[in-house]
């Protein structure tokens, strides 16, 4: 994403080039442009671009991409953690 | 007020069998936003139902999903309606629905168009073919004040029992109608505008990629505009202003991960390990010294 970057090295991020058919449905459906394709096989071109939204590995037809899929939202993780010590009523909060 | 619109098969202008079918959320902004982008043309509007939220944050729940396409597709009669087989849906729906699995289930072809609705007319004049562009996603400084009032408005409600806390404490020793019982709720407020507006808006042009970082340097320049304004003196009275700013602005900076579209959930769990309990630190020891500082401890 121009003028953008975050964190790098922390993506969950996995491609298995052998599984890969070259379909392509992973440079579509990928709003930050990580993936591209070579010849016949899909590569990572910006791993540290990966918002781990989990789109690419749910539409890959042959389950090549594996992504710990997620929001990253630090109100949602508080609110999930304090859910998890039972500290605040379940259902509040932001999406 | 209801942001809710109801589910189902929409017409724009007088499609007819042979015209495309737009797929979109049931938050009323997102309908309203699509109808307004399509108006002129004859095109099907298929609603799902998100429970009112948008098509982003629905995909990442999976109500904007998989099942509620095929859900919809066939309460609708769609197959009915329409001879082609193709559905258009929103780029950002891709994390919750499943292509391949939409066809297998209903024998339409689900197709991720856009992004943004604003591209939508282009993209169905470009004969369904999108531009580069139109699937790469951008934070510009116009998306990112639109965000700033939802932050603000949820700082300050959170804020609110601090406040009363600091206003307490400090008109309890120094009267509650002297300026110097209103200075710690300028300075908290001080510290809301740099994590919650600040920080946001200049975020590309704030050093690291950290958003706990660049919060606790606005933070941290506001606490040196501050001590100036004010003249504070003691080393003491600097303690809580240099400690708490920082650590109260980047909280609310960490808090705007949520409103970006690029910020990773592994990201985010690293940066909130790290910097989470060197906030509580520095606000529990800056506390600790204001109260020192208010009741005169060390005079």
């Amino acid at each position: 994403m121009k003028g953008f970057s975050y964190l790098k090295n922390v993506a969950t991020l996995e491609l298995d080039k052998d599984t890969c058919i070259g379909c392509g449905m992973c440079t579509v459906v990928c709003p930050h442009q990580v993936f591209a394709l070579e010849g016949e096989k899909a590569v990572i071109r910006a791993f540290d671009a990966c918002m781990e939204c989990g789109a690419c590995a749910l539409n890959c037809p042959v389950k090549a991409i594996r992504v710990d899929a997620g929001v990253g939202c630090a109100a949602g993780m508080i609110n999930e953690w304090l859910d998890s010590l039972n500290l605040r009523r379940r259902g509040d909060g932001c999406c | 007020m209801s942001y809710l619109v109801p589910p189902g098969l929409y017409a724009i202008g007088n499609p007819g069998p042979t015209d495309p079918v737009t797929v979109t959320a049931n938050y009323k902004m997102s309908y309203d936003l699509v109808r307004q982008a399509l108006e002129g043309r004859n095109i099907w509007l298929l609603v799902l139902e998100t429970h009112g939220i948008n098509v982003w944050c629905a995909a990442g729940k999976g109500t904007f999903g998989t099942g509620e396409v095929v859900r919809r597709v066939e309460a609708s009669g769609l197959a009915r309606v329409v001879t082609h087989r193709t559905l258009l849906l929103p780029l950002l729906g891709a994390a919750g629905v499943k292509a391949l699995e939409v066809q297998q289930r209903t024998g339409f072809t689900a197709r991720f168009s856009t992004i943004r609705i604003d591209d939508l007319p282009v993209y169905l004049d470009n004969d369904q073919q999108a531009t580069p562009a139109m699937g790469e996603l951008t934070f510009t400084a116009a998306e990112r004040l639109v965000l700033v009032p939802v932050e603000l408005v949820s700082a300050l409600k959170g804020s609110l029992p601090i406040l009363a806390g600091l206003y307490l404490l400090g008109g309890i020793r120094l009267g509650f109608a002297a300026p110097a019982a209103f200075l710690p709720l300028v300075a908290w407020l001080g510290a809301i505008l740099a994590g919650a507006v600040a920080t946001p808006l200049l975020l590309p042009w704030l050093p690291t990629s950290s958003f706990a970082v660049k919060g606790a340097l606005v933070g941290f320049l506001w606490a040196l505009l501050f001590s100036l304004l004010t003249g504070t003196g003691s080393l003491l009275e600097q303690v809580p202003l240099f400690l708490a700013m920082p650590a109260v602005s980047a909280f609310f900076s960490l808090n705007f991960t949520g409103s970006t579209p690029f910020t990773s959930r592994s990201g985010v769990k690293k940066e909130m390990r790290i910097s989470l309990p060197l906030m509580a630190g520095a606000v529990l020891v800056g506390a600790v010294a204001w109260v020192a500082v208010i009741f005169g401890a060390f005079q």
